[in-house]
């Protein structure tokens, strides 16, 4: 028996919110700025920027905050190290999430954790600009043009939907500057990028 | 008839009556049992036991594959779904949410006592701060979302514990809900019997259940899927095949053997009769194999039945003898060379009977059984049967032919020497790998079977357990108690990457004791309120929340302890099943260790693992599944080689006395060495390795090709002998029935079979010619056999 597997699944037992399946419009609106940022992404084959996050949970007094690094190697190995308030790190690689926690580690294939997934792909596809793979989970609806822009992504899946109800992202060409997540139970939380660190 | 043809008649009948009641009221089995040891050692006790009754001996994986992955799901869900109803599965799980249910609610809901954390400790204010600070910090962290909505219950992250210990075992990947493989290509289910793995009726139903179920899923589709199709792997399903298999095998070969022997007799004799009379001692002689293996083992296995093709070969040879040679004095020519081979070849067979192979000691008994009746039938009843015009085709022209052919033979002797040296060189060359070392040698399970199941389990994550520590004691509490304190101990071993993890049952069902200690270790809900009330401080987080907590720590503090019967319906229940297990001195509990990674643990991964079982409680061992089995494995084989030794020193001592000439009992070796030497060598040059049955099969070759050496000597030492031209001729038809039986044998899909098979049908054909080769029949005698003869 899969300790990850029991995990999810306790995790969506008790959930248990019966989350509304997203629209099915089929394809991304926006205007043709949408496809040039996306190009302008795809060119990018590396980044590393600072992020500080925070987070507004229902059950917490105060917001939790947390800070560290973002590195992004094309087209897919995305690593996210908190060193504020502790170390961790979240490395997605071919597919396969791995989770550092103290002494802890975890292995699971992205595909296979739903709850986990949106946050991750979202950002993920649009660094690879990958249109394909972000509407593949999400509907997209893209505002602005190329200087500055916003992303809103409402998952498709069922599943996805039941921990992530809205993301939403805005950058400057092929940059982001925010990702804010509206979670189904009214959690929300904020990711903001500094500015592109030295390789 | 005269009187005494009368009386042999009389008994032979008797006999045969007695045996055919014997062989019908017997017990037939073909599970593995053949190849268990008879008098087992304690720790190939374990072993059996595993084999038999173990967890993996019960574990069916069924992929899917084949049509679009939503159908693959649909047959997944609707085939679980109704294989969960019956009553023959401990387990049905195919990753699916209703699969997992049960084992959430039970992990979640006993988490107080499941956890190795629960601590007086862990539950004052201080040690409730650090739990719930560390459990507000993975809130934000990427587990966040996973974390969350457990949090008001379970704010010290106890079910996080259980599953941190429980280790990170790989997941099978999850398609459209269900467990498939890497590429999605195969949906996956994991089943596990009821039944005991020896049970081979039970686990024929249980295979019959799936493979029923998967059709029913499969018409119940909305639209046809026609290239949906269902692949079974696991111990039960071996078994099945192999009882099917050799069952099948068994009949078939005989039937084939027969069938060929029958057309090359009737080709031979030109005589019905004649081929009817001749299979009387045949069928004799497989009546009372079969009727004194019933009485000397208790059961028949199938597997002698297809050894016992073997002994249509040799029985049909005596009757051969009998009718080709037949004349007024054969009592005085040739019966006494004829009982000389018989003798040879039942002391070749007797050689098998103390085997602790089973397989081999049914042989044994079965063939001494069979031959003897045979020749005696051949000798004392079949005789008075043979009507006096009895008219079989003159053998003597084709006998001559043969002479005529030795004559050139002759001249290959120098060819011999060539042969010895290539033999020498092919087996010195391959003296490093020329006898086989791994049980599965003996494994009548396909290759490609066993290929795929090596696949499923890869991408199943459950790869085949080699080690385990196992230990006994006289009751159910004490043996948990044992378990959990080597489980103490194998812990930091997993934690330095030392080993992958090991399971026990302590993880799913704590001893009495334990439970209690955890129990007291919870405070009274006014203490928890108080400790929890002032662990909050400085923390963002309003004690309202935690409510969930408080109830649940007090309905886990006051609970009847967790038995047994509350794993029903999970998963654990099967785990705990297969590891707990209560056997005749006691009960026993089995820790399987896994290994880092992919393969086995590697020595010294080992050597700490024994450390931990040497000071650990008494009766632990560290058993090595596949080890033990190869250690009994090179049991068989060196006994099956010390075996056929001592067959072959019998053979000798025989000639000894029959012979009295060293120089006549060499050029009756010589042959039989060298054909024994050609097909080692063949064997090794093409690239098998020798196992039991191959040196089994040596014996034979002995003990089969001194027949034919016998018969030359006699050629040799009465030259003048009339029905010299006749003996050839029978030897060369008796030698192409048993090349045949054998050569049937050879084609068999059971591995045993195939390697007794291949040594002993070209062994025979090399010992005759060989024998014809060194025979040394004087140009004069050849000569002077003219078509028509004295």
């Amino acid at each position: 028996m899969s300790a990850r597997a029991l995990l999810l699944g306790i995790g969506m037992m008790l959930a248990g919110a019966s989350a509304t399946a997203a629209d099915t419009a089929p394809v991304a609106s926006g205007p043709s700025a949408f496809p040039e940022v996306m190009a302008l992404f795809a060119a990018r084959t590396h980044g590393r920027v600072t992020f500080t996050e925070v987070h507004e949970l229902a059950m917490l007094k105060q917001p939790l905050r947390s800070s560290g690094e973002l590195t992004y190697l094309a087209p897919d190995r995305l690593e996210k190290r908190t060193t504020e308030p502790k170390a961790e790190a979240l490395v997605l690689d071919h597919g396969m999430l791995t989770a550092q926690r103290g002494h802890r580690t975890y292995t699971v294939a992205l595909k296979d954790a739903p709850q986990v997934l949106p946050f991750v792909e979202s950002v993920r596809a649009t660094l690879a600009g990958d249109t394909a793979a972000l509407e593949r989970y999400f509907t997209v609806d893209f505002t602005g043009e190329v200087a500055r822009w916003q992303l809103t992504l409402t998952p498709r899946d069922a599943a996805i939907a039941r921990t992530v109800k809205l993301i939403r992202m805005q950058g400057e060409g092929a940059a982001i500057r925010s990702v804010e997540i509206l979670e189904s139970d009214g959690d929300r939380s904020l990711l903001s990028i500094g500015p592109e660190l030295p390789q | 008839m005269n009187r005494p043809g009368m009386a042999g008649t009389l008994v032979w009948l008797l006999l045969a009556i007695l045996a055919a009641v014997i062989a019908t009221r017997t017990h037939y089995t073909t599970d593995l049992s053949a190849f268990l040891p008879r008098s087992p050692t304690a720790t190939q006790q374990l072993l059996v036991e595993q084999l038999r009754e173990g967890p993996a001996a019960r574990l069916i994986i069924a992929a899917i594959e084949g049509g679009s992955p939503a159908a693959r799901a649909q047959v997944s869900m609707k085939m679980s779904q109704a294989l969960r109803r019956q009553s023959g599965f401990a387990m049905v799980q195919n990753g699916d949410a209703a699969g997992l249910e049960h084992d959430r609610r039970f992990l979640f809901a006993h988490r107080y006592v499941l956890s190795d954390a629960v601590t007086a400790q862990r539950f004052s204010a201080a040690g409730l701060h650090e739990a719930i600070a560390a459990s507000i910090d993975s809130l934000a962290s990427p587990e966040g979302p996973l974390v969350k909505p457990l949090f008001p219950r379970d704010p010290t992250g106890e079910l996080l514990n259980i599953l941190d210990v429980a280790g990170s075992a790989r997941a099978p990947h999850s398609a459209e809900g269900i467990w498939s493989s890497a590429d999605g290509s195969r949906a996956l289910l994991v089943l596990q019997t009821r039944a005991a793995g020896s049970d081979t009726d039970a686990q024929q139903r249980a295979c019959n259940a799936v493979r029923g179920a998967f059709t029913r899923a499969l018409q119940e589709l909305p639209q046809d899927q026609p290239g949906v199709r269902l692949l079974l792997s696991g111990s039960p399903v071996f078994a099945v095949e192999a009882r099917d298999l050799i069952k099948g095998e068994a009949l078939k070969l005989s039937a084939i053997s027969a069938l060929l022997i029958a057309v090359l007799l009737l080709s031979v004799y030109r005589s019905v009769p004649a081929l009817v009379l001749g299979m009387v001692p045949v069928a004799s002689g497989a009546l009372a194999g079969v009727a004194a293996v019933a009485l000397g083992f208790g059961a028949v296995h199938g597997i002698t039945l297809g050894f016992g093709v073997t002994l249509i070969g040799e029985s049909v040879d005596y009757s051969i003898y009998l009718f080709v040679q037949r004349s007024a004095d054969w009592r005085r020519t040739l019966w006494p060379t004829l009982r000389l081979g018989v003798l040879t070849s039942i002391a070749g067979f007797a050689a098998l009977v103390p085997s602790s192979f089973q397989g081999l000691a049914q042989l044994g008994l079965y063939s001494i059984a069979g031959l003897t009746a045979a020749a005696l039938v051949t000798r004392y009843v079949l005789p008075a049967w043979l009507p006096e015009t009895l008219a079989i085709r003159d053998l003597r022209p084709a006998g001559t032919q043969v002479a005529r052919l030795i004559q050139h033979l002759h001249r290959l002797r120098p060819v011999l020497w060539v042969v010895l040296g290539a033999a020498a060189i092919t087996l010195y060359l391959h003296r490093g790998a020329l006898f086989s070392h791994e049980l599965t040698a003996l494994s009548p399970v396909p290759t490609s079977q066993q290929d795929l199941d090596e696949r499923l389990r890869a991408e199943l994550g459950a790869a085949d357990v080699r080690y385990m520590v196992v230990v006994t004691a006289p009751n159910r509490e004490a043996v948990l108690a044992a378990a959990q304190a080597l489980g103490q101990r194998l812990a930091p071993l997993a934690e330095a990457s030392v080993i992958g993890g090991f399971e026990t049952p302590t993880r799913y069902l704590p001893g009495l004791a334990v439970q209690r200690v955890r129990q007291l270790a919870l405070p009274e809900p006014t203490a928890l309120a108080a400790n929890l009330a002032r662990a909050l401080e400085g923390l963002p987080m309003d004690g309202k929340v935690l409510e969930p907590f408080l109830a649940d720590v007090e309905t886990a503090r006051t609970a009847a302890p967790l038995t047994r019967a509350d794993l029903d319906g999970t998963s654990f229940a099967a785990a705990i099943d297969a590891l707990l297990v209560k056997n005749g001195s006691g009960w026993s509990a089995l820790l399987p260790v896994a290994a880092l990674g992919s393969g086995d643990l590697d020595d010294a991964a080992v050597k700490r693992i024994r450390g931990v079982v040497a000071a650990g409680p008494e009766g632990a061992t560290l058993l090595d599944l596949k080890g033990e089995a190869d250690r009994l494995y090179g049991g068989y084989l060196r006994q099956a080689v010390e075996l056929a030794l001592a067959g072959f020193m019998v053979i000798l001592a025989l000639l000894l006395v029959a012979l009295r000439s060293p120089g006549r009992i060499a050029r009756v070796l010589a042959p039989l060495g060298l054909a024994v030497m050609s097909v080692a060598a063949l064997l090794a040059g093409s690239g098998s390795s020798l196992g039991i049955l191959h040196i089994v099969g040596m014996l034979l070759i002995v003990a089969v090709g001194s027949n034919y050496a016998l018969f030359f000597d006699r050629l040799r030492a009465d030259p003048r002998d009339g029905s010299q031209t006749l003996t050839l001729a029978s030897l060369l038809v008796a030698n192409l029935a048993t090349v045949l039986a054998f050569g049937v044998l050879a084609c068999s899909r059971v591995q045993v079979l195939a390697d007794l098979g291949e040594t002993v049908a070209p062994g025979a054909l090399l010992a005759l010619l060989f024998s014809a080769v060194l025979s040394g029949v004087p140009r004069a005698s050849a000569d002077a056999v003219a078509p028509g003869g004295p």
